[in-house]
């Protein structure tokens, strides 16, 4: 008999597939039906094998589920087994649970193929007066943003900048208090602005970097409130009414 | 087109969701129920006959103008509309579950998937396609779970009825199986 526990080793590769089985009784279903097998009359040893092999080259043997489908089987199997008198009064046959189970899912699965097909074609016709979800307020929540984001954000920034000539460095100091004095300036001949109104296409690294702490700066001041309609969206720089009213 | 044909066309164009029958006829209280069902197959005929974009359909309870399928993937490639994601196996599983054996507890479901259902009801909780219908007499008294309007309107059904009885399935549920 195949052992259901998997070496070590392989022990750690559990990889579920999914998209494949819904459940050990789909599964199940599958091989009886790849085996060309009647469900009522299921050849119980030859289907706990299958059984066994597959969800052990599945790597689904460490899936509980699984593993209860399968003690299940080897249960039915043992009991199919012990000998009985063929006169014997009272005796059920071990797979009747199984059977009745296995019917039940089989219809539930065909009712499943209806929703699915009636499901496509619904999704493939556009009604009018739809609406997109409402931005989530980005603005009143925390940033949740993990570093590696937050990182790649800085990336896409800078990659707009021109490539620099090769040249000697020197070192420049950032210019917050200017970036701020522009930000400020725009800002009183307008409501609001967008990142690309504040930071030329070709500036240089510094500026941008100077723009982007003044700009969290102004925003930590509760001077100016930056939203955006969604994720990637143009960020909006605009001047905070509560402050303002203030 | 008569004119009580371009009245329901008119306001089916306004409405933002599907618009039953009764609601249609109620836009002229001068026109019997009659010749309003005769203009509504009107509409239906002039999409359908003259070759439209769009289709009259009866939808989860009522009538709505969608587009064509053949027209979504273009619609979709120019970002006008996007199709909702579709349901996983596991989910529509669940809600083929619940749509015949409602109100259903929790265990039961799992019963017959023979997989533990958990993020899958809350999935469909969050998603509206079913609701929380009441709490089970018994141990625990389990909560029980039943489909939605918005199920309906997914598989753009018009009532639960819809779906074949359980007899003209091909296996009869729960079918005593074959004595050995």
């Amino acid at each position: 008999m195949t052992s259901v526990l998997l070496p070590e080793s392989e022990r750690t590769a559990f990889v579920v597939e999914l998209d494949h089985f819904s459940g050990p009784l789909d599964l199940l279903l599958t091989l009886i039906r790849e085996e060309q097998v009647e469900i009522t009359d299921i050849p119980i040893a030859r289907i706990v094998e299958q059984f066994l092999t597959r969800i052990h080259g599945l790597g689904l043997g460490a899936a509980a589920e699984y593993l209860e489908m399968a003690a299940r089987l080897l249960r039915i199997k043992a009991q199919m087994l012990l000998p009985r008198r063929p006169d014997e009064e009272g005796w059920e046959d071990p797979r009747a649970e199984l059977v009745r189970r296995l019917l039940e899912y089989q219809q539930m699965r065909e009712v499943v193929d209806l929703l699915e097909r009636l499901g496509e074609e619904r999704r493939n016709r556009f009604a009018r007066g739809w609406q997109a979800p409402a931005p989530e307020a980005t603005v009143e929540s925390p940033l949740a943003l993990s570093l590696p984001e937050l990182l790649g954000a800085v990336d896409r920034v800078l990659r707009v900048v021109r490539d620099p000539d090769m040249h000697d460095v020197v070192p420049r100091g950032l210019d917050i208090d200017a970036a701020i004095a522009a930000v400020r300036a725009l800002l009183a001949l307008r409501s609001s602005a967008f990142w690309s109104d504040i930071v030329r296409q070709d500036a240089e690294p510094w500026h941008i970097l100077s723009t982007l702490l003044a700009l969290l700066e102004l925003a930590r001041r509760g001077e100016v409130r930056l939203s955006q309609s969604g994720p990637f969206a143009q960020v909006e720089i605009a001047r905070d009414a509560a402050s303002e009213a203030a | 087109m008569t004119p009580l044909a371009k009245l329901l066309e008119a306001a089916l164009f306004a409405s933002e969701r599907p618009i039953p029958t009764a609601e249609l006829a109620a836009l002229d209280p001068e026109s019997s129920p009659a010749a309003v069902a005769m203009a509504i197959d009107e509409l239906r005929e002039h999409y359908d006959v003259e070759g439209h974009g769009v289709e009259l359909v009866d939808v989860g309870g009522g009538w709505q103008i969608l587009t064509r399928p053949e027209f979504t993937e273009a619609i979709e490639r120019a970002q006008l509309q996007s199709r909702p994601q579709r349901l996983s196996g596991a989910a529509l599983e669940t809600l083929a579950i619940i749509a015949y054996r409602q109100p259903i507890g929790r265990v039961e479901i799992e019963e017959i998937r023979g997989v533990n259902i958990g993020s899958t009801l809350k999935m469909l909780l969050e998603r509206g396609l079913i609701e929380i219908t009441g709490r089970a007499e018994g141990l625990g008294r389990p909560l029980l779970y039943g489909t939605t309007t918005a199920f309906l309107e997914h598989f753009a059904l018009r009532h639960l009825e819809e779906l074949p009885h359980a007899d003209e399935l091909a296996i009869a549920l729960r079918a005593e199986p074959k004595s050995v």
